[in-house]
């Protein structure tokens, strides 16, 4: 399997974007008949690494060579007619189109100019027949399930005589059926000699599938492995990666009594709360002035997690009670008039409103509260913002400037304070110092003590262990969509520790390899 | 000298820069090929001249801009304003053509609220069409837009209905203070929606939505019932439009009436600075955008422009004006003036525009 050369070597490849440096020095390669899993956190560089082999970007740096042939694609266009073929995560098929017509299109067998229907419909009844598929290829697309449409975009792309088959997280809406049917036929696929790249954030289905994994982390290589020769848990610690702590500025101060915190009636609380294809049914209870932490990695369902808490998305079933009473949080108005806000992780789409100027952003929440009929004063605005610019330190401390031309870390502080406006029970703060400088990073986290220490309840996300650590009460570990444990912050608990639950899950020691 | 360049600055980068800018070209151009253009005279107690009729015929178009630029600003278009104009001017000189005393002030009164009130339940289809069951704007309100003209048609049953009315006739040609009362009127409706927009919180939420309603539900806005109001707002100004318009001819004819009056109406709103995609909106900019317009028709008649041609050249000046406007066709201008050299620099240049 390996003893062969290789079909598609990457090296020394470096790419950058104004201000950020997307790719530095990357290498990979990868064997005809193999499984090689393309893994990383968010931001790590998986799909600017994806884009520059297929063409979507030119490299800053680095050579790519096919067949040991130096090639470089201008788009995916080439790159497919060379033989390496993209299926991505979102399916770019026609559903209105029969099952046949997707895979032929653009390419259709012709006849003095006329398409040769029963032609097309022959040739992808052999097509999918060769991947034991057995569909009606005069349906249309859309009436066959996710999974199935997947894999008429990859009978389209091996049919381009593929040597190379890149798949982008093709997994991430399948359930576990269709993810055995996909899997089938890329193990059919690499015994036919196809290379097969792939992506995806499950690290189960890694190791089901994957023969070799190549890591990246902040645009850098960390290293290619046998996947046999990586364990679960190096293979996490390798993604995540252990920085420096720069954050000593922060006491020591999240080891509070647990059991203090949470006597009494939980402020929310939450059983079986689960959404079909986000998360599966978790139960959490947050009291006043708790700190849950959310770990996991990206993918594993914490953004989940905190979109059902809030409404944004609607739980299947589940009950809810804040303080005690059963209710429920169906909409984010509704979260609101609860006392719960919710800074969103895509701060860009899901946060500021770029037209607006700071002080509208800030009092955005507030505002939707009272209604459009009971303005708040201007006078209170100002007071308002006023004090959370000095509080947060935000710059340009200019208020009415589009909220578009702050840094990220401004906007971020921004939207907290359009949070903290309302005086919210319940905080959640999905990636807070995602994207941010230190400083910056520093003085949310700082706001977040304080905040718990005056009685409110925080959910905090982050991708960083350390974060979660120092600030939290309570860390819930989330993996593949389920939440696998909830772990008291006392003494007994380390990153390694959270690591090893992610790596493993703490109900599934068995599946450790 | 760059204290000046600064302010030459913050002049020309003022949104209603360009639009003031426009308007005042054209006056100008009207001036200097016919000296007269902006005399004005009192006669009779009334004051007349061109600038006084640009300002009473532009009335109505000012008005159905004004609820198209909240429509708008929601990310929203609607369409069927000027068969909503049809339906409101039909519904008020049938009213009246029906009753003994088309001069008495009640008969007037009863068929103006009749009329509203039709055309408030016809914005709120429209809203709910586009608030609650979430069809797309640019359908939702062409149903109504195709649909309407029949509205009115099966009102007036097919028929031209004349009117004989002193009050009604007075919404169109009346006057009051030496002016037309239809720039009373236009104006009355302009501070309205000001007042109603941003003397409440509806302006920035109506803002809010258009500018990122994924972000405005999650910060707790209700967006259907923003959006519900923005189309019901739009039904009303395009309700007193139609009475203005079947007023100045005392009659009203349900396939004329308003007709292409939303693309003007559109333009309008664009040409103000409120963009398509929705968010900020401008509505001292969207007045300026329907006096450029009705100045522009003004010009064709006075230059005397052929018929055959003058589509053409209004078609070829509210290009000139939306490149002018566009901040990416100013800085391609500019830089190409300036003769600096060519793209590699360009990167990061849009992104300074952008504010503007």
């Amino acid at each position: 399997m390996t003893d062969s050369r290789p079909v598609l070597t990457m090296t020394g490849i470096s790419k950058s974007f104004p201000g950020v440096r997307a790719l530095h020095d990357v290498n990979f390669r990868l064997f005809p008949g193999e499984v090689h899993a393309l893994m990383g956190e968010n931001g790590a560089g998986k799909s600017t690494l994806i884009k520059v082999l297929t063409g979507v970007y030119d490299t800053d740096e680095g050579a790519i060579t096919l067949h040991d042939e130096p090639v470089s694609f201008t788009g995916p266009m080439q790159a497919t007619a060379a033989g390496v073929s993209t299926v991505f995560q979102e399916v770019n098929l026609c559903t209105n189109l029969s099952v046949a017509e997707n895979i032929f299109i653009g390419r259709e067998p012709r006849l003095l100019g006329a398409v040769r229907w029963g032609e097309v419909r022959r040739r992808a009844r052999a097509l999918l027949a060769d991947l034991d598929l057995d569909l009606d290829v005069s349906a249309p697309l859309g009436s066959y399930s996710l999974a199935i449409q997947q894999m008429v975009a990859i009978a389209r792309a091996i049919d381009i005589k593929a040597r190379v088959l890149i798949l982008d997280e093709p997994t991430s809406s399948l359930d576990a059926d269709e993810v055995a049917q996909l899997f089938r036929i890329m193990r059919q696929l690499r015994d036919e000699g196809i290379a097969i790249l792939f992506v995806t954030h499950f690290l189960d289905q890694v190791y089901e599938i994957a023969d070799r994994i190549t890591v990246l982390r902040n645009g850098g290589l960390v290293g290619e492995y046998l996947t046999t020769e990586l364990p679960q848990l190096s293979l996490v610690e390798k993604m995540i990666g252990k920085e420096l702590d720069v954050l000593e500025g922060i006491e020591e101060h999240s080891r509070r009594d647990l059991a203090a915190l949470e006597e009494g009636t939980p402020l929310v609380a939450v059983s079986n709360f689960g959404r079909a294809g986000a998360v599966e049914p978790f139960s959490l209870t947050i009291h006043a002035g708790e700190v849950v932490g959310l770990a996991g990695l990206l993918g594993s369902g914490r953004t989940e997690v905190a979109r059902l808490l809030f409404g944004a998305d609607r739980a299947d079933g589940g009950q809810v009670a804040v303080d005690g009473t059963a209710s429920s949080l169906r909409t984010p108005a509704q979260a609101i008039d609860h006392g719960v806000g919710f800074c969103s992780e895509n701060r860009r789409a899901e946060g500021i409103v770029a037209d607006l100027s700071v002080r509208e952003n800030m009092i955005l929440a507030m505002q939707a509260a009272r209604g459009w009929l009971r303005p708040i004063p201007r006078r209170r605005q100002d007071e308002l913002v006023d004090k959370y610019v000095k509080a947060l330190n935000i710059r340009p401390a200019d208020p009415e400037v589009p909220v578009r031309n702050l840094s990220g870390g401004n906007q971020q502080k921004v939207l907290l304070a359009r949070w903290l406006i309302t005086e919210p029970r319940l905080l959640i703060l999905d990636e807070p110092t995602r994207g941010i400088d230190i400083g910056a990073k520093t003085e949310i986290q700082k706001l977040v003590t304080q905040l718990s220490d005056g009685g409110m309840a925080v959910l905090f996300i982050s991708a960083e262990l350390e974060e979660v650590l120092r600030l939290s009460h309570k860390v819930a570990v989330m993996r593949d969509r389920q939440m696998v444990a909830q772990l008291a912050n006392d003494e007994s608990l380390d990153a390694d520790r959270i690591m090893q639950t992610i790596a493993s899950g703490s109900h599934r020691e068995e599946a450790d390899r | 000298m760059n204290d000046a360049m600064s302010r030459y600055r913050a002049i020309t980068g003022h949104r209603l820069f360009w639009p003031a800018a426009v308007l005042f070209v054209m006056l100008a151009a009207n001036t200097i090929y016919r000296p007269g253009f902006l005399s004005i005279e009192l006669k009779d107690g009334h004051l007349y001249g061109t600038p006084i009729d640009i300002l009473r015929l532009s009335a109505p178009l000012i008005l159905v801009a004004l609820g198209m630029t909240l429509v708008i600003s929601t990310g929203g278009i609607d369409l069927s304003v000027g068969s909503l104009c049809a339906i409101s001017g039909a519904i008020a000189c049938m009213y009246i053509s029906k009753q003994p005393d088309q001069s008495s002030l009640g008969v007037v009164v009863t068929a103006l609220a009749m009329a509203m009130g039709v055309s408030l339940v016809l914005g709120a289809w429209n809203g709910v069409l586009v608030a609650v069951i979430g069809i797309q704007p640019i359908i939702a309100t062409l149903i109504l837009m195709v649909a309407g003209r029949g509205l009115a048609q099966l009102i007036t049953e097919g028929q031209i209905i004349t009117i004989n009315s002193e009050p009604y006739r007075a919404i169109g040609l009346g006057h009051a203070l030496t002016l037309p009362l239809a720039i009373f009127i236009a104006l009355a409706a302009a501070l309205l929606v000001a007042a109603f927009t941003r003397r409440t919180a509806l302006g920035m939420i109506i803002e809010s939505v258009g500018g990122n309603s994924m972000a405005s539900r999650l910060a707790g806005i209700r967006s259907g019932r923003v959006i519900f109001l923005a189309y019901v707002i739009s039904a009303a100004c395009a309700a007193v439009a139609g009475f203005m318009m079947t007023a100045n001819v005392s009659s009203a004819d349900g396939n004329a009436v308003g007709l292409w009056v939303e693309l003007d109406a559109i333009l309008a709103v664009v040409i103000g600075g409120t963009s398509l995609a929705g968010g900020r909106f401008f509505l001292s900019g969207t007045i300026i955008g329907a006096l450029i317009i009705q100045t522009l028709t003004t010009t064709v008649y006075a230059m005397d422009i052929s018929p055959q041609t003058s589509l053409l050249f209004k078609a070829v000046v509210v290009i000139a004006v939306c490149l002018i406007q566009a901040p990416a066709f100013r800085a391609r201008f500019s830089r190409r003036r300036r003769n600096s050299p060519p793209p590699a620099p360009v990167a990061d240049k849009p992104k300074e525009q952008v504010p503007a």
